[in-house]
């Protein structure tokens, strides 16, 4: 089940709002069609992204991928555990395999996100 | 993030990190149909294979298989392939799924010696059962000896109660098994195997496994690290290439340029950076664009990020360092000795 506290992209990165900072991820279906992740590069804590800005990447055995940043905001955290086990976005996307904590800019633009029920409408499409 | 599409075979069934793993310690079941089977008969067929292939075929006895290649006349890549003979009156020739009406049209246009050249791709099923496990899970269902065929060599016999060509190549850098068959018996032989292989640890492979397996190997991969516009000897591919053969199509140019030297190599690398070396990355000598990455990928048995380019031959040597250009950053990478992976252990058997 995907996560209903979540925010979607169409390009698979999720987004859960905690108070003034949201943390991003990628989203279960993303790190299915990617399979076994061997490598992430984050961008450094201070950087400020605008929505649909690349932040960084995360490359499976088969590829590399882009990563997109749902909303503007400012880069306040990024999880260090994935450099020694990017093995953690397979195993838990939506928990010990968060990317970044931002702190949001602008909270209005959460209105073009998808909720969870889309985002599985759109993948389930997607697919068909 | 945009998940990585454009695959139209199975990439991958149970992960490509488990089923590599699984090929290097126990076994994979591939299914490489795509693979295109081109059957050339008559008197003179050894002719024509000698006068289209770069490898001496004339040194290959019945029921041994060569790798080889077909060149263009300056040298460059048609196809690389293996040479299977049955006799000198009759031979199968095992080409690149891409390249079948390709080298179908050459073959054909260079058949001074009216061979009969067949294409039986569609109707052939080819599985690859690949790993130092492989012989124990093939020899209770078939009835060739094993252990009494040896490396390159092929023999009919049956799988199950269906006649197979069981030849012992691979393109994975283990030992294994390579079986053609009537494509009709593809389902019940594919799940034969898979159900003989479980306690053996086999599992099916994906064409992901198979790509980062033959890396590891230095097998290259047409279309990738050679082609039309790279000659046989650039791809360090000198010795399928038999100059003493006096007639072959791109001798000519393939001993010119022995004579004046090569002027750039195909290298191995490995990453000295974090960073993957992917297909068509731009590699960089000094500042100055050199070439590209053909082949690059995690090696998941060496837990480095390893590639293959080529680099001018000035500086193509082991040990020499250069700079991948990754998603517009500048990666260190460093020339080493290739294969990547080689087993230790003895053909079993």
């Amino acid at each position: 089940m995907t996560p209903d506290d979540l925010l979607f992209t169409k390009e698979h990165e999720w987004l859960r709002i905690g108070g003034e900072t949201g943390t991003i991820g990628i989203s279960d279906h993303a790190q299915k069609e990617l399979g076994d992740i061997v490598y992430v590069e984050l961008p450094k804590p201070g950087m400020r992204f605008k929505p649909g800005e690349t932040f960084g990447s995360v490359e499976s055995v088969k590829a590399v991928s882009e990563l997109f940043i749902p909303v503007s905001g400012e880069v306040v955290e990024i999880n260090e555990d994935l450099g020694a086990a990017p093995e953690k976005i397979n195993e838990d996307p939506y928990g010990a395999g968060w990317l970044i904590r931002i702190r949001l800019l602008n909270q209005d633009e959460t209105a073009d996100l998808l909720s969870a029920e889309e985002y599985d409408d759109y993948t389930k499409e997607e697919k068909e | 993030m945009i998940p990585f599409g454009g695959w139209e075979m199975p990439v991958e069934y149970g992960g490509i990190a488990k089923e590599h793993v699984a090929v290097r310690t126990a076994a994979g079941l591939f299914d490489v149909s795509h693979m295109g089977e081109l059957d050339v008969r008559g008197p003179e067929a050894l002719d024509l294979i000698q006068h289209i292939t770069t490898n001496d075929a004339s040194k290959i006895v019945d029921g041994q298989a060569q790798y080889s290649a077909m060149a263009y006349p300056h040298g460059t890549v048609v196809d690389d392939l293996l040479v299977y003979r049955h006799s000198a009156e009759h031979f199968l020739l095992v080409v690149n799924a891409s390249n079948i009406g390709k080298d179908f049209e050459w073959i054909n246009s260079h058949n001074r010696v009216d061979a009969t050249v067949e294409d039986v791709s569609e109707e052939t099923t080819l599985l690859a059962l690949q790993g130092p496990q492989a012989i124990h899970i093939l020899q209770p269902i078939t009835s060739v000896q094993l252990r009494n065929l040896d490396y390159y060599h092929f023999t009919r016999g049956k799988i199950f109660n269906v006649d197979a060509i069981v030849s012992r190549t691979g393109y994975t850098g283990e030992d294994g098994f390579e079986l053609y068959f009537s494509a009709s018996e593809s389902e019940p032989v594919w799940n034969g195997i898979l159900e003989a292989g479980t306690a053996f640890g086999l599992v099916p492979a994906g064409l992901g496994a198979r790509n980062t397996l033959r890396l590891e190997a230095k097998f290259l991969l047409y279309g990738n690290d050679m082609d039309g516009t790279t000659t046989l000897l650039e791809a360090g591919l000198a010795w399928i290439v038999n100059l003493e053969k006096r007639d072959f199509i791109g001798r000519d140019a393939l001993l010119k340029q022995k004579q004046d030297g090569v002027k750039r190599r195909l290298v191995g690398f490995e990453m000295i950076g974090k960073e993957i070396a992917r297909d068509h990355y731009p590699v960089f000598v000094h500042g100055r664009e050199a070439g590209h990455v053909t082949s690059g990928a995690p090696s998941i048995t060496l837990k480095k990020n390893i590639g293959l380019a080529y680099m001018p031959s000035e500086q193509a040597s082991i040990g020499t360092t250069f700079q991948v250009s990754v998603r517009s950053k500048f990666s260190e990478a460093r020339i080493v000795r290739t294969p990547f992976y080689k087993r230790t252990a003895t053909t079993d058997g």
